[in-house]
């Protein structure tokens, strides 16, 4: 019978759980940023599965991703298809996402799930018996409890014993320590005395501090990996083809199947993908992610083109000469992620409090034991009491606070455009007292701004006319500059490299150049009109949006600024004039950066830099905190503990603002605990803790530091 | 108290069929796309049946 065909509906709709079910990887990964609506997943997948070589194509809205099934999808014909409906799609290289799904997360759930439900069930019967249950019925739900917590327990802390005992294998102490032993004592004390008929049994206190904790462990796994997969797909967005020239035609290649050898073409506005030599007669390049240099640089036929360099000029031919992890750009990087890390040796808040904390609250259980002996030589009682200020002092407000106000924090952030890839970085940011920027890149945008309001009309068609004839992108920014002015009428119109424009005017000399090159008294940009004294034209790089509110913001919490920039002295001394910036240095090397930036630290300051170029990449491993823009290389984005997503900078003061109530609130939470702790502790200690009082000291320290930490949300 | 010997039972299978619903959800990735399952809920049918 072949009655499901019938029915196209019917046949629509196990598209939805074939596709849930396909688990082999997508052909195709895309980021759609626009998408953020029923319509939009509606229109897209409805477009996408309409074409023939498509077989299924699912659009994650949380992830604003699309994936495409199909034997030969190809990205250029999805991003048209898609960009003639309307949105913006980005191909990602599928092998450096995280295809696989979040094991570890579902993992902590699953634990997290059997924990809750055991708690439940536990503490029904745990009600029953501070009610009032007693003897036979006392010590039935007494053994259900038992026969219920065993195996959760012995499932769901796994996590914590597991890290306890890597801790342990080499001798050290971390907070998972007395988390382990006071659910483990906890447990088997409890199953001593149902065994024994006692009266008080731990069960429902050893598993809601299994939950409690998990729900930490879940918050600080969920934080990082989120914010991992996003750092991943900012790295996956690079364009990873290059424009191969075989048999006279440019062939779109992976960079990966570079070759040395091969020659290649580079559009106007690309990255050069790897190291070469130039073969077309001249090129013009931005060198500034690896020097700082803003000024574009001319290249010669035969000159080196080296990876990382964007073509500024028209485009040019260039035979590759080192390719993968061979070019110079690479080196560099792998060198600088293998230089020693000043961070890693940065101890976190939650482990230095553990460090304190984990001895102290053993000493004092062993004590109470031994005490207790003394006292009236009853080892089971001594026990009871030992296991009691274990549970009571069970650092549970302790592995909760950290992460639960780094989760909030880190959400709150990334909603205003920065990318926070851990929680110690927070804590660092916290810390700071002296900001540096990098200047090209980071403070300014790329290409030039002019002032030209003083020309006079026919002035400003001339140097129209001029710049127009010309793809230096100087001359691009002069004419972006004049969108109003009609070029003036030229002939004979010649670019001389490397010095500027010339042409005749009504039989006139017209020249636009460097300043020495047209015999003026000035070096910068300048126009000369016949025999005229030469005008000079002030170019200005466009400060990144908010820049002042910035500086001025880190100003009033404390933070002055200063720029290390590797371009030169008077672009350097123009910006932070402009700016209001005292401090600069400029025509500096990275390894100078470095330098300057630990001198620094040595004596004792706290430095966030903000950098984006390779020469900044030393600088930003070494500093106390990083900040870098999304533009930024590769390599400076994976050295910096923040990445930038928005082009503006005016939130950089909140960022810090964040990062110290963050700190403060994660002090506060321990304090919170600290409390609940002196006044359980004697309690304890003096042999009247009940499970009861157990269980809502647990509670109410853990709900309390919640509620504390989602004051993160409310900062200013 | 001899209901007890049903209750208790009861009310623990109940909690375990609970966990396995959720366990189920969270094992066919019902959680994966929370936003996008949300909005898709307003989608209408691609086709209607035209039996």
């Amino acid at each position: 019978m072949t009655m499901v065909a019938a029915c196209p509906g019917c046949a629509a709709a196990p598209m939805a759980l074939k596709h849930a079910e396909n688990h082999a990887a997508p052909a195709l990964v895309l980021s759609l940023p626009t998408i953020h609506c029923a319509a939009c997943i509606g229109k897209v997948e409805r477009k996408l599965n309409a074409l023939p070589q498509v077989d299924t194509a699912r659009v994650n809205l949380s992830l604003k991703q699309l994936s495409v099934h199909g034997a030969d999808v190809d990205a250029d014909t999805i991003v048209a298809e898609l960009k003639s409906i309307g949105y913006e799609a980005y191909p990602l290289d599928a092998t450096l996402l995280e295809t696989r799904q979040d094991t570890v997360g579902r993992n902590l759930m699953v634990r997290l799930a059997v924990a809750g439900f055991a708690m439940m069930n536990v503490m029904l019967f745990s009600v029953a018996i501070w009610s009032g249950a007693s003897d036979t019925t006392r010590e039935l739900f007494h053994l259900i409890s038992a026969t219920i917590s065993l195996p959760a327990v012995l499932y769901c802390g796994q996590p914590f014993f597991a890290s306890a005992w890597s801790a342990l294998r080499v001798r050290g102490l971390n907070m998972d320590v007395p988390i382990s032993l006071a659910i483990l004592l906890a447990t088997g004390m409890s199953l001593f005395e149902v065994m024994n008929g006692g009266a008080h049994a731990y069960f429902d206190a050893a598993l809601s501090l299994t939950f409690f904790l998990l729900i930490g462990r879940y918050l600080d796994h969920h934080t990082r990996s989120s914010v991992r997969s996003a750092a991943k797909e900012l790295a996956a967005l690079e364009v990873r083809t290059a424009q191969r020239i075989e048999n006279g035609e440019a062939v779109k290649t992976p960079v990966s199947e570079l070759a040395v050898g091969d020659r290649l073409l580079i559009p106007s506005g690309v990255r050069v993908p790897v190291d070469g030599t130039l073969d077309s007669t001249q090129a013009i390049s931005d060198r500034s992610f690896l020097t700082g240099e803003s000024a574009a640089i001319t290249l010669a036929q035969g000159q080196q083109v080296q990876a990382g360099e964007i073509n500024l000029g028209a485009p040019f031919e260039m035979t590759a000469t080192a390719v993968g992890d061979d070019t110079t750009l690479r080196r560099v990087a792998t060198l600088v992620e293998m230089a020693e890390n000043s961070r890693n040796s940065y101890t976190n808040l939650a482990d230095r409090a553990a460090r304190i904390y984990a001895p102290a609250v053993h000493l004092l259980a062993f004590i109470s034991f031994l005490a207790w002996v003394w006292i009236n030589g009853d080892v089971r009682h001594a026990l009871n009491i030992a296991v009691a200020v274990l549970i009571i002092t069970c650092p549970c407000a302790l592995g909760l606070a950290v992460p639960a106000v780094a989760t909030a924090a880190i959400g709150r952030l990334y909603s205003m455009g920065f990318l926070v890839k851990s929680g110690t970085a927070l804590e660092r940011l916290a810390e700071v007292d002296i900001a540096i920027f990098d200047k090209t890149g980071t403070l300014t945008l790329a290409g030039a701004n002019a002032r030209l309001d003083s020309l006079t009309s026919q002035q400003a068609a001339i140097v129209k006319g001029l710049a127009q004839a010309s793809d230096h992108p100087v001359s691009r920014a002069l004419v972006a500059a004049l969108p109003t002015a009609v070029a003036a009428p030229l002939t004979d119109i010649a670019e001389v490299g490397g010095s500027g424009m010339q042409a005749l005017y009504k039989g006139q000399t017209v020249q636009l150049g460097r300043g020495d090159w047209i015999g003026a008294s000035f070096n910068g940009l300048g126009l000369k009109v016949g025999d005229d004294p030469a005008i000079a034209l002030p170019l200005r790089e466009t400060p990144r949006e908010g820049v002042e509110a910035a500086l001025n913001g880190l100003r009033d919490l404390g933070v002055p600024s200063q720029i290390l920039s590797g371009d030169k002295q008077d672009a350097v001394s123009a910006l932070a004039l402009q700016l209001g910036v005292k401090d600069i240095q400029a025509e500096i090397s990275a390894t100078d950066k470095h330098a300057y930036l630990s001198k620094l630290q040595h004596e004792g300051h706290h430095v966030v830099m903000v950098g984006d170029g390779l020469n900044d990449t030393a600088a930003l491993a070494a500093a106390h905190a990083s900040v870098a823009p999304s533009s930024a290389l590769d390599a400076s984005r994976n050295a910096a503990d923040v990445v930038m997503l928005r082009e503006s900078l005016d939130g950089f003061p909140l960022l810090i603002r964040i990062a110290r109530s963050t700190s403060q609130l994660s002090k506060q939470n321990f304090a919170i605990a600290a409390g609940y702790n002196a006044i359980a502790i004697p309690v304890a200690l003096l042999g009247y803790a009940t499970p009861l009082l157990a269980a809502i000291a647990m509670s109410a320290s853990s709900i309390t530091v919640i509620a504390n930490a989602m004051r993160v949300r409310f900062i200013k | 108290m001899n209901v007890l010997i049903i209750l208790i039972p009861v009310s623990i299978i109940l909690g375990a069929l609970g966990l396995c619903g959720f366990l189920w959800t969270l094992r066919s990735g019902q959680y994966d796309d929370a936003a996008g399952s949300a909005a898709r809920l307003l989608l209408d049918d691609e086709e209607p049946c035209d039996e």
